[in-house]
């Protein structure tokens, strides 16, 4: 994967195919400790201990857990080259929490990249779940609740292309003013 | 930067096309765009938002985007599937998003589709 936002995206599909109802997207950055905490937690149907250990192995597939194969073990190789891990823990009928710490100053670090266009993809493709999303940067913080969003647009789907793009722009340009030292007003 | 009073304004928009769209039904065009691992690997989530945004600036409310997961030919992703009603799908590969701009105009604007991006020329 070219960016960790590619990373989310592909995580993100798995708690989709769970069946979750609500999915919570962090992106946690301490530019001073260098530090970047990507977490995806979802409550959907959750796996069992034996299962946790299994997707970790690249080479586990079967037909009944066919959702997980390659990313897991992807996204934890993204965290691990640069000295950090990823953790999983999961309790059937309750959900499934992954988060990856990565180092900024290793050298092997992949790049954030687009988190707009992941989030952008994951809330118009999937407009039956929610999707809250937080993006921290140091003090700073921008938050998203896709529910108060369709409050807000009356039945007019987030699949919608006009909304779509909006979205996109709107997620673009609040991450922008978080890197700028400016603080989001929800307003 | 972007306001939420310009997306009440997108919404008031929408509303108004959407009494007409309902007319139409099942007569919708679906373009399916593969995300599983391999999709995602290879580009396919540029190459969605390039039918989303191109779909959009063309006005084609009669066409849809969706996602789907690994469609079984890893190594021809990124990979999108055009289905129009009462026609055969057509399955476009190593899919970009300049490809995806070409589609939308000749296949779903013009109704030609492109034969150099299928499968089908691929694997000759």
């Amino acid at each position: 994967m070219r960016e960790l936002s590619l990373n989310v995206l592909d995580i993100a599909q798995n708690s989709i195919a769970a069946g979750a109802a609500c999915i919570r997207i962090e992106v946690l950055e301490d530019t001073k400790a260098h530090t970047l905490v990507l977490g995806i937690y979802d409550d959907g149907c959750g796996m069992t201990d034996e299962q946790v250990q299994r997707v970790l192995d690249p080479f586990y597939t079967t037909r009944t857990t066919r959702k997980v194969g390659m990313g897991i073990p992807l996204f934890r190789l993204a965290a691990q080259q640069t000295g950090g891990d990823l953790e999983i823990s999961s309790k059937v009928g309750i959900g499934t929490s992954v988060r990856a710490t990565f180092h900024t100053d290793n050298v092997d670090c992949t790049p954030l990249g687009d988190m707009a266009s992941t989030m952008c993809t994951l809330i118009t493709m999937n407009t039956d779940r929610q999707f809250l999303y937080r993006h921290r940067v140091d003090g700073r913080e921008f938050v998203l609740d896709t529910a108060e969003l369709t409050a807000l647009l009356e039945g007019v789907p987030l699949s919608d292309p006009a909304v779509a793009q909006w979205l996109r722009d709107f997620i673009r340009e609040n991450t922008e003013s978080l890197y700028k030292g400016e603080t989001y007003e929800n307003d | 930067m972007k306001t939420i009073e310009e997306l009440m304004a997108i919404r008031d928009n929408a509303k108004k096309k959407m009494t007409v769209r309902e007319d139409t039904g099942d007569d919708c065009t679906r373009v399916i765009v593969g995300m599983a691992t391999c999709g995602i690997a290879a580009g396919a989530r540029p190459v969605l938002n390039a039918f989303v945004d191109e779909i959009a600036k063309r006005g084609l409310h009669h066409v849809t985007v969706s996602q789907t997961g690994c469609i079984g030919m890893c190594q021809y992703e990124p990979i999108v599937e055009v289905m129009e009603p009462g026609k055969e799908k057509i399955t476009y590969v190593k899919m970009t998003p300049e490809k995806a701009v070409k589609v939308v105009n000749e296949h779903l604007v013009n109704g030609n589709p492109i034969v150099d991006f299928t499968v089908g020329a691929a694997t000759k």
